[in-house]
This record gives C-alpha cells, structure tokens and sequence, in this order.
C-alpha cells in the first residue's frame, strides 16, 4: 500500500519535499535539456502499440509515450541538501476489450515489448470482465489527427544553470537569517511532462508541458520560551517558465504596508525577508479569542479551500462511488445537481472549470484521452450546474462529448478523472482588498496556505493558514496566532459576502495534489480574489502538552 | 523478473564498485514485482502488474556525492552508469555534512519474505477481490476495495566493503462498504507479508457489519469524551509521534521534544506510565528490513519506556556532532498492549464512543503535536458495556501526547498498516465539531 506516499503527497511541511515524490531514473543537468524522441518515432511505436490491441480483440485503445522529467532542489540554511534530476519515460496502453478497461505500461519500447504489453492490457481486459457489472460506455470523440501543444513560457527553468538557482536559494536562505530567521528551508520544483498521445479514433497529439514551484520555510525559535514559529512563502505554484521568478514590480502588491502578495511573477528573496520578520512577529502575536469572525480569505489562502470544498466534491468519479474507499465520496449528490435549485453558494459565487486558463497548471491543449480542453461553469450563481468527468462518465450527466478532465501522473499510471482548475470568478463592481478590510467590523484577514482537513464527503472543513490580522473596525489592529476556521461547505459558500474584482485576482493551487489507488499525483490551479465569509467560526488551537 | 540471491546481487554490486574511480562509491540494487486490483461498485474498475529492476550509484569526490541510475545490466551501460555519477559529482556543490561511508556491518536477520505473497498472479489477485465483491452484491451492499502485493529485494555495497542484502513480500488489502441508501458506511481492511494469513472475506464481513449498524446515526455534542480507538485510529496518531521523534529537531528548539530553556526532553516521563513503544525489524508479526539506506544495522530500539522518552532518532552526522551512536527511525513500531480484545474493552466502558478509523488527519502546531481529522466508516456510541447505536461523525483536534496521557486501558496489539498497536480506551478525547460525512 502506498500509504506513505499518499500522505506525503497530501501533507505540509518537510514531509512535503520527500525524495518520495520522484519518480523515474536520475539524470544529469545537462540531459534534461536533451530532446526526446521525434514526433514521427512515436508516431510509428504508437501504432504498433494500436494495431496490436485491436488485433487481439480491443474495441477502443490509446497509447501514452511519456518522458517526465524533474529537476528538484532543497537546501536548507547555506547548504544545498540536494539536486535531484530525474527522467522517466515510457509507454502505457489502455484497452477496451468486452466492455472492460485493460492496461499495461513498459519502459522497453522495441516492437516485440510494446506488441507483448499490448496484449497483456487486453488480457487483464478480457480477465476483469468476469466481475463487470456496468460495460465501459465511451462518450464519442473525433480523431483530431496530428496536433502539438506547448505551455507558452518564455523561460525554459530546464536551460537555466544550477549554479544560478543555486545562487537563488543562497540569496533567499541568508537574507532570511540575516532579517531574524533561525532556520530556512528553501525549495525550487521543475516539471516537464513531454507527452505524447495517440488513438483508434485517429488523434496523434505531441504535447510539451512546463510547470514550476518556489517555495520554503522559514522558522524562528525563541528557545528561553520554548517556542517556534514558522512562515512558508506566499508564492504559488504555476504553470510557467523561469520568468515566473522574475519579481517584477508590476505584479506585487503590499495591502496596507502589511502582507505584500504577488501575482505572475513572484519575488522570492524579498518574500523570504519579509517572512523573517513576521516569524518574529508571530512568536508574540496575540492568540485568537475562539468565536465567529468575518473571514477576509487572501488567495493564497482560499485557493486550497476551493480546491477541497469546492474542486473535490464536483468529481463525478467520487460522486458516483469510484473512490469510495479512501479519498471518499461527496456531499454533492446527482440528485442536488438534477434538481437545479441546490444552493452551493450565495448568490455572488460562481465557478469555472477551465483547462485552457494561462499560467495554470491544468492547463493542456487535449486530456490524457485525446479531448480538446476546454471551459464550462460548475457553480452559476450559486446553483450547481455541472461536474468534472472524463469519456467514460459525461454519458451519466447526459453529455454528448468528455469536459476533458482526464489525466495520468505517469506514462505507468493508468489516466482518470483528475481535477481542472477550478476558479471562483471575481466581482463585477470595483472593489479592492482596502476596501473590504475598510467595511470589516470584527474581522480576520488570512494569507497563506497551512493546516488543512475536510472530511470524506466534502461536508466539515478546517483551515488554518500563514498569516492572521486582526480586524477591528475597518482596520489592521495587529498579528494573531493559533487561529483556525471550521465550517461546512455549503454554509460556508453561502455565508460568501463580498468578493474583490479583477484586479486582485490572482492563481493558487496544488502541485502534488493526490488521489487514486495506487496514489497518483496531479498539479491543478485555482484563482480568485480576495473574498470576505461573514460569521465563519474561528478556533484557538493553542495546546499545552 | 526473478528475485536475485544475495550471491547474484553481490556479483552485479562488485562488478560496478570495480569500475570507480571516485573517493568512494555505493551502489544499490533492488527489484520489485508488484501487483494490484481495485473495484468499486461492485466491479473491478482497474487492475495491473508492474515490474523494476535498477541500480542507483553514488559517487563521492571529498564531500561532492552524484547519483545515477541505471536498468540496463551489461558492461557498457553499467560503466556508463558510473561515469555519469562521477560526472555529477564533481559537478555538485559541497556538502559540509557529508560523512565517509561507513565498512562492512552486522545485520540481524528478518524474516519478511514469504513464497506464498512471491507467487500471487493475476488469477489469484481476481480472487482476492471476487471473495470480496461477491458477499457484498449478496447483501445488496456497495463494496470498493483495493489489494495490493509486492515481492522483492535489495542489495547495498560500497567501496569500504559494506554489503547488505534483504528480500521481503507484503500484502494490503482495504475495503469500505456502503448500503445503498448511503447512510451507513463500515471499513475493514488487512496487511501481511505473508499472502496466506489473508482472507479477504474477513476484512469485508467486518466493513459490512459497520456499513449496515452505521444507519440512522444520531449526533452527539462535540465536546470531551471517553473513547475507544480500533487499533487503526490509534495507530495512525503514534505514527505521527514516532516520525517526529528527531534528535535534531529537539535540539533546535522545533519539536515536542524541545526543553524550554534549551536541550531535549530526553528522559522525562512524557506518556502514561502503561505505555511502551519500541521498534524492532526481527519482530515476527512485523519484520522489517534490518539495514538504514546507508547500510547501517536496524536493531531493536525503544522509543518510550513506561511513558519516559529513551531514545531519539539520530543521523550519522547528528550523532557525530553529538558524540552519540546514530539512531535510525524505524519502518514500524510495537506499542505493547493488554490481553484485553476490543469487545472486552467495550464491555469495561459505562458511556463512551467507539472509533473504527480517522481521516484526513493533519497537524496544526508541531511544537505540541496537535493533530485535527475526522471519524470514519463507523463511529458508534457504548453504553453500559454494550454499542448502543450508530453516531455522526466528529472533527477530532488532539495531540497523540495528551492522549497518551489520558490513557484508562488497552487491549491485545495487533497488526495495523505496518505497526503493532493495541486498542486504546482514552478519557477526554476533544472533539470540536460534527460532520455531517457519512
């Protein structure tokens, strides 16, 4: 059982940045900006790989030629802790055969391996079919012949050298000691998914996918106390090149001279000081008197409770039962979403799924099953209207083609239903963060992503996060500490009184979000704006032990 | 793939530690056969057979360590391999804590490699999961479980000599079933290293109690009460503990085993007097591997004893600088309980609620462990020594420390996800909300 790695992949904190999370051979620097095989080689591998599922009997088949690679660092204070490099490639196979799924996948891609796989996947096809209760019914979809598509970066991170990322997280790690840190972890995460994909409907799609994630820790220890604190940066996770590192002036924004956020472009070692110095501030911060609060939720904050409240219960895999047992079912039930009349949210809440949304990392030309991405609404102004699925599901919802929402963390993980982004639309009426904390009585404003926990159908929810202030009558009084929010989505949704517009709207998400049995990892974005959630309950989670 | 004998494995692990021309050089081989099968609704939805073999090499120049890996294993690409390690290396930057690898050692024996798991195929995988299904569709229940197998083995040597060899197999296997109105949910789930002490229809007849005595759940007030946790709930909590047990951390001032003032709480009574805690990889219900990545011996360690903290997990490089022998964190632990089954320990409770298992558990401060997650697939409410009915799930916001302290009784440990653990009667257990989850 890969319990471990599902809770490394679902966890915060150290726990997080586990070598665990690689997956693939370790390669050098230089190899990573090595091309992979050409579209025609895989073309013609691909076809071997088709004709030999249909000639033992597969009604449906697709091929994935995979080659992931990584380029991971982690330090912590002034030392590099690692440098991992990684590449993995491969090939996997899925079948229909008597209305079952098959699948094999192998690293050996001579005709003789990929013939044998092929026919392996359809055994297992033939094989489960004994058990099948409901045959496999596939949402028709057009082959759409010889296409690329490529994340539109204008940095490539793989091109830049170690020596220079290196000299970045050094930058970051002695600023934040010099501006009070104790002790500093800092990370950089690179990802290209070099995919290829083909089918027996005729789709022959080569596709180039760049991710990236700068991130780390800083701690401050007040050891006469007996006390730590910690601050992780407010950066996000993105589908973008090297540029996301930039730190262009243009894209930050300091509310009130307190919090400084960022929005495509991040500025990593200035995070790193202003960290520094609000660990400090934590260590004497004010605890929270437990009771209700109108909660001013910072996206780098909301985006996780959307991703959990939100993002997870509309997975029609889990709606109907597929992953039942261990990351749950949903509260959001087919008969709520029939009846067109279930109140998700207040009337001013509205969600887009969206797979084609820039600098998001759900964003692709075509899913894991050869779908053209696209966007449609989850939530309409408040109702809920539709749900995530792929090919095999869209029939329940009386669809006639996928939302393409198929995905596989690997060329030897079978795809399924994994999540878009999903973002909460801003306000319509100009109307900016200072404002909100202006109309606030008794308030709390949050930033930052930190403890988090919902139950198995999406129902009771706890956050906490990096950053609490004080409201009191339009105003920042000061820090708060061991603040938490519980709620329950709905009411939560519902209790949604104000949203920032445009201009402060901003991308957050999840690079490891896990699901799936073995687990799987998937990167997904949610962007909103700063949101106001009035009479939220708020808990102390001070402990003595 | 064919699991390699020690003699085979050496032979591989020689032939590439000759090729180096590096300061030092270490190389691990392992292989892995593993296996799976996942249903839902009452069919099988995805199935598959996995294999890997690889060699990883890392080369040291001073304190500069490159890594590469390699699944090819003739002479060229072997070579190939450890040219490359060299070539990243000397390109790395120093690690100021790196240590010399360490010589030859002495292992311990464990016994986790069991034929019977190393034989599972696909057949018998359907068969695990059709004993399963099957029931369940007789009872006009949802079932959705998942098995998994592996069998394999690793190798390690280095140029000081060192040379480690272990093979173990394993076999998982969860369900939770679901009665068709979607009120009531039970869990059931098993684990071993040997395939032939599992019977799925056990794990499913257990879920499918739970599912159907889980309907009409009553909510209850959150608030403090005495609880009852299954061995797996328990479990999952100390799990936490024990991997948070690092010398290092306490000694920095960022653990629960942080001293006010400075230094570790090493020898304080931290825990119930009636809790013992050790790890040890010849333990015959949960052997492990007796040997850390580095090469260094596992042997049997305790964590708490009578509720003192006795040991921490050291690193080579922490122990050095401390001047103590490294520690290394075990695989799994043995919590030593009663002689009490869970029926017993219902039959001994006037009021209190029983736990089948949590979920979504998480930490919210780790300078005092507190851990938040929720009731699962079973929560029932004990009264007069008998369950009464079902109740609503509840949010949980507690320290495995505190608990531990508030401990009024266990029972007989059993296995659990890789752990030894009793089940544990706990007084005061917090619980801060309800959850309307089922």
């Amino acid at each position: 059982m890969n319990r471990r790695k599902f809770v490394q992949l679902s966890g915060m904190g150290a726990a997080l940045f586990s070598s665990g999370m690689v997956h693939g051979k370790i390669i050098s620097a230089e190899e990573l900006m090595m091309p992979g095989m050409d579209a025609t080689a895989k073309k013609r591998l691909a076809d071997v790989a088709l004709n030999a599922a249909k000639s033992k009997g597969a009604t449906y088949a697709d091929v994935r030629i995979g080659r992931y690679l990584r380029q991971y660092f982690f330090t912590k204070e002034m030392r590099v802790e690692n440098i991992v490099n990684s590449e993995s490639y491969g090939l996997g196979i899925r079948v229909i055969a008597n209305g079952t799924w098959g699948f094999c996948a192998t690293n050996d891609l001579s005709v003789d391996s990929i013939a044998k796989c092929a026919a392996t996947a359809v055994a297992i096809a033939k094989a489960n079919s004994e058990m099948q209760e409901e045959p496999v019914i596939l949402a028709p979809q057009k082959g759409v012949g010889i296409q690329t598509w490529k994340t539109p970066i204008t940095k490539n991170a793989f091109t830049i050298p170690v020596k220079e990322k290196i000299d970045l997280l050094m930058k970051v790690n002695g600023e934040a000691i010099k501006n009070g840190a104790t002790f500093v972890n800092s990370n950089l995460f690179f990802i290209n998914e070099q995919k290829y994909f083909a089918s027996t409907d005729g789709s022959y799609i080569d596709q180039d996918v760049h991710r990236m994630w700068p991130t780390f820790t800083v701690t401050a220890v007040d050891k006469k106390a007996g006390k730590f604190k910690t601050r992780d940066a407010l950066s996000a996770p993105i589908g973008m090149g090297y540029e996301y590192l930039d730190g262009l002036a243009s894209e930050k924004t300091s509310i009130l001279g307190k919090p400084t956020v960022y929005r495509f472009s991040y500025d990593m070692v200035e995070d790193a000081i202003l960290a520094a110095h609000q660990a400090q501030e934590k260590l004497t911060a004010k605890t929270v008197v437990a009771g209700k609060y109108d909660m001013i939720l910072d996206p780098s904050n909301l985006g996780l409770t959307i991703h959990e409240s939100v993002g997870h219960p509309l997975e029609l895999d889990r709606v109907l039962g597929y992953e039942a047992n261990l990351a749950g079912t949903s509260f959001a039930t087919m008969e709520k979403w029939e009846s067109k009349t279930f109140e998700y949210g207040s009337k001013i809440v509205n969600f887009v799924a969206d797979k084609t949304q820039p600098n998001s990392m759900a964003a692709v030309g075509y899913d894991d099953e050869g779908v053209p991405c696209k966007n449609w609404n989850l939530i309409k102004d408040g109702i809920l209207v539709n749900y995530q699925a792929t090919r095999d599901q869209v029939h329940i919802l009386g669809e006639k083609e996928s939302q393409g929402c198929s995905f596989a963390d690997s060329w030897d993980s079978i795809q399924f239903q994994r999540m878009p982004n999903v973002s909460l639309q801003p306000g319509k009426e100009k109307y900016g963060v200072a404002d909100m904390i202006r109309d606030t009585e008794k308030g709390i404003y949050i930033l930052g992503r930190g403890s988090s926990s919902i139950d198995q159908q999406r129902y009771n929810f706890q956050f906490s996060g990096q950053l609490f202030y004080e409201i009191k009558n339009g105003e920042i009084v000061g820090m708060l500490d061991n603040a938490a929010y519980q709620s329950n989505s709905q009411e939560f949704w519902n209790s949604c009184a104000k949203i920032c517009d445009k201009d402060d709207y901003r991308l957050f998400g999840t690079l490891f979000d896990g699901k799936g049995q073995p687990g799987q990892s998937s990167a997904v974005s949610h962007g909103c704006s700063t949101s106001r959630f009035n009479g939220v309950n708020v808990i102390n989670t001070g402990r003595k032990i | 793939m064919e699991i390699l004998t020690k003699e085979e494995a050496k032979k591989i692990i020689d032939k590439v530690l000759a090729y180096s021309k590096a300061d030092e050089i270490s190389v691990e081989l392992s292989g892995k056969r593993t296996g799976n099968i996942r249903f839902a609704r009452n069919s099988v939805s995805t199935s598959a057979e996995t294999y890997n073999l690889s060699l990883s090499i890392s080369s040291v120049f001073g304190k500069k360590q490159g890594t590469s890996t390699v699944n090819e294993f003739d002479d060229a690409s072997l070579e190939k391999a450890v040219r490359r390690s060299e070539e990243v290396a000397k390109l790395a930057p120093e690690n100021d804590e790196y240590l010399p690898m360490p010589g030859p050692q002495k292992y311990l024996e464990s016994k986790g490699f069991l034929d019977t798991t190393a034989k599972i195929d696909p057949v018998q995988r359907a068969r695990f999961a059709k004993d399963s299904i099957i029931p369940v569709r007789e009872n006009k229940l949802t079932g959705a479980g998942y098995l998994e197998d592996s069998a394999g083995f690793e190798a390690l040597g280095n140029s000081k000599g060192l040379f480690a060899y272990n093979k173990s197999t394993s076999v998982d296997f969860s369900i939770t079933v679901r009665t068709a109105d979607g009120l009531g949910s039970g869990y059931g789930s098993g684990d071993f290293n040997d395939s032939a002490l599992m019977d799925t229809k056990v794990a499913t007849k257990v879920a499918m109690q739970k599912a159907i005595s889980s309907r009409g759940a009553k909510a209850f007030e959150p608030g403090k009460y005495t609880v009852i946790l299954e061995p797996t709930a328990a479990g999952e909590l100390i799990s936490f503990m024990i991997r948070a047990m690092d010398a290092r951390t306490a000694d920095e001032g960022r653990s629960f085993l942080s001293k006010k003032g400075g230094g570790t709480r090493i020898g304080e009574k931290l825990l119930d007097e009636r809790v013992t805690i050790y790890s040890d990889p010849t333990d015959k219900d949960i052997p492990a591997k007796p040997f850390s990545s580095e090469g260094l011996p596992l042997e049997k360690v305790v964590w708490f004893d009578k509720g003192v903290v006795k040991n921490m997990s050291y690193s080579r490089y922490w122990a050095q600088s401390k001047g103590v022998a490294p520690i290394l964190a075990p695989d799994g632990f043995i919590m030593e309980g009663g002689t009490a089954s869970l029926e017993d320990l219902i039959r001994d409770t006037e009021k209190g609620i029983l736990v089948t298992r949590f979920w979504y558990t998480r930490w919210l401060d780790p300078q005092t462990l507190l851990y938040t997650g929720l009731t699962r697939d079973g929560t029932f409410y004990i009264e007069n020594g008998q369950i009464k009915h079902p109740v609503k799930n509840f949010r949980f916001n507690e320290s495995p420390i505190i608990m531990l302290n508030n401990l009024e009784a266990m029972g007989k440990a059993v296995r659990t996800r890789g752990n030894m653990v009793p089940p544990l009667k706990i007084r005061d257990f917090t619980f801060s909300s309800l959850s309307d989850a089922v």
